[in-house]
């Protein structure tokens, strides 16, 4: 049953309008303290850019750390949006209104922020460019389409691409609602972004088919793309222990495990700080733990048969590598922190409606997964190298260095800004969406109560 | 010739509007509905809206395949090392850069599509009042100078809150 109260439009302008159009008293703070953190980075991108990829711990056979690790997880959150967007979407669930926006937003800020890493990984970021761009016509050097890392740029492109679209022509309707509350340079700058819509029933019959549409093209490519981060890993001829067949689609789900928790978690900040209390309802925090029981336990199910079957065979590094994962420190304890973090915790809690339907329970789970999801990734990337060679003396251990703490923790800041830069220029909940959801909502009589029904297209 | 705008409150009034301006003689090709959500198809007795958007993905994907193939067979056949006497060309991996092609290709003819089927950007607009999008029903519809007058009093009749012109 929906638990929405009746509004009208003025209220649902005026509501999820209000940081917009006059900032909230935490905002700035909030904007200063991310933006620090995140200059703080910058800062310690500039002395690894300077002074070499020796100020972070990478050293041979474990060449690839906190950088490529941050990498896999962001590209995984970035997962959440068009996922839970699209199918949503496609699916014409009603309680998708208030979430798929933030989505996409997300989508668009972890993908970038994912594409940093790889930047800041390589150390000379100018070199980059030679690598996936086929411009190099002095030298007759090509990108060799053969390797994984060229297949790499092609998707994170296109999913990107395809990202920021969806989220700019999902928001022209809403660009015209500020177009209408505001005067002077915002109003003229505001009328330029909306380009002249005027909500005629072409506009909007166009609008809901490209919603279908968009969301219908985008969710192969992300399929694709955290395939093809796996196989980074995966079609490595060097890391044996990455040689894996399960390892695209234990990444894909195992990335829309970490990426739809972290809409809850950006739905439920959103819901505090701006009060929508009316419009991310506790209906839509039980449906979303609902899901994600189902899609946690399709990961740790991955996950079981991706262990199972590397110690099926009985290879000597393969054993090691698991020794090293679970029963060595400092691996052991995080092994330990992350299956406990990343299912054993939050999707037992799922089970109960009153965890599922409170806000702050699902806040915590939410983040819990996203700890265990980091580790999981880590402990992928770094044992695997650690144990790469066959010979025991080129074992290695890895520990990151407080220039990549200060890196990684800067990506977080940079998501966090972005978002809050995001919500005070644009609506973070898809004004239109919402007021449609209030058309298609009829109050119905059952008995002696009035309840909000939906009404059946026919 | 006087664009004129209807402001309504209700849906139902609005609908009611659309029956009387048909009945005195304009046809649904005359007027148009500004809404500041989307309503269900025909809410008003409004023209069905045909589109052609689905071509576009199908123009873009054929583009998009073709770049695709054309950059990795280019840059294979620039650069011909023969690795462990493989051929030249890979099949296997230019299918994956071709299909991230294709659907970039798809996306992007798509968004043109969007723009294109739905006239944006529209400088000139026409007339419009931004209580549109807090709620109201807009009915504008061009007409001769003579017959403003009627066509206020029609709307107003149907139950307009307010009726705007502009010449």
């Amino acid at each position: 049953m929906q638990e929405r109260r009746v509004q009208t439009d003025a209220e649902i302008n005026s509501d999820l309008l209000n940081n917009v159009l006059k900032a909230r008293r935490w905002y700035w703070p909030a904007v200063g303290i991310s933006a620090t953190v995140m200059f703080a980075a910058i800062v310690a991108w500039a002395c690894v850019i300077v002074m070499g990829l020796g100020l972070t711990g990478l050293n041979r056979p474990i060449m690839w750390g906190f950088f490529v690790t941050n990498f896999v997880f962001w590209i995984g959150i970035s997962h959440a949006g068009v996922m839970l967007s699209a199918i949503l979407r496609l699916s014409k669930a009603e309680w998708r209104r208030p979430a798929t926006r933030a989505a996409e937003v997300l989508t668009v800020f972890s993908l970038m922020v994912a594409a940093t890493n790889i930047f800041m990984h390589v150390g000379r970021v100018w070199r980059l460019l030679t690598w996936p761009l086929p411009y190099d016509f002095a030298r007759g050097i090509f990108p060799n389409v053969r390797s994984a890392l060229i297949w790499d740029p092609s998707a994170i492109t296109t999913y990107l691409t395809g990202s920021i679209l969806f989220v700019v022509v999902a928001l022209i309707p809403d660009l015209a609602v500020i177009r209408d509350r505001t005067t002077g340079v915002r109003h003229q700058i505001y009328s330029l972004l909306s380009l002249g819509w005027r909500g005629t029933p072409r506009q909007w019959k166009l609008q809901i088919v490209a919603g279908f549409l968009l969301s219908a093209l985008l969710l192969p490519v992300f399929v694709s793309v955290h395939s093809i981060v796996s196989w980074d890993f995966a079609a490595a001829i060097a890391v044996e222990s990455w040689h894996s067949t399960i390892f695209a689609p234990y990444f894909v789900i195992g990335a829309v495990h970490s990426g739809v928790s972290g809409v809850v978690t950006v739905m439920i900040i959103l819901r505090y700080a701006y009060n929508w209390e009316a419009y991310i309802r506790k209906e839509h925090l039980d449906a979303l733990g609902k899901l994600l029981i189902a899609i946690a336990t399709a990961w740790f199910y991955f996950f079981i048969m991706e262990i199972l079957a590397s110690l099926y065979n009985l290879e000597g590094q393969e054993i090691a590598l698991r020794e090293l994962q679970v029963l060595t420190w400092p691996f052991a304890p995080m092994f330990i922190v992350f299956i406990v973090t990343g299912y054993f915790l939050p999707v037992p809690l799922w089970l109960f409606k009153s965890v599922r339907r409170s806000p702050m329970w699902m806040l915590v789970t939410t983040i819990s997964v996203n700890i265990g999801m980091w580790i999981e990734r880590f402990l992928i990337v770094v044992p695997g190298l650690a144990r790469k060679q066959p010979l025991t003396f080129d074992w290695s251990s890895y520990s990151p260095s407080i220039f990549e703490i200060i890196m990684v923790t800067g990506t977080f800041a940079f998501v966090t800004l972005m978002m809050l830069l995001f919500s005070k220029v644009f609506p973070l909940i898809p004004i239109f969406d919402i007021k449609e959801g209030q058309i298609l909502s009829d109050e119905i009589q059952i008995g002696r109560r009035k309840v909000p029904a939906l009404k059946v297209e026919e | 010739m006087t664009q004129m705008l209807g402001l309504f409150k209700e849906a139902e009034k609005a609908a009611a509007a659309t029956e009387a301006l048909e009945q005195s003689g304009y046809g649904s090709d005359n007027f148009d509905i500004l809404t500041g959500s989307p309503y269900p198809e025909g809410a008003f007795g409004e023209r069905e809206v045909k589109h052609r958007l689905y071509i576009f993905p199908f123009i873009g994907a054929i583009l998009g395949i073709s770049t695709a193939l054309l950059i990795t067979v280019g840059t294979q056949l620039a650069y011909p090392m023969v690795t462990g006497g493989k051929p030249i060309l890979s099949i296997p991996t230019m299918l994956i850069i071709a299909y991230e092609g294709t659907m970039l290709g798809a996306i992007l003819f798509t968004v043109l599509g969007i723009f294109f089927e739905s006239r944006l950007p529209n400088p000139r607009a026409g007339i419009y009042d931004p209580r549109i999008t807090e709620g109201y029903i807009g009915i504008t519809l061009e007409c001769s100078e003579d017959r403003v007058n009627s066509v206020e009093k029609l709307l107003k009749r149907a139950g307009a809150d307010d009726v705007l012109q502009e010449t």
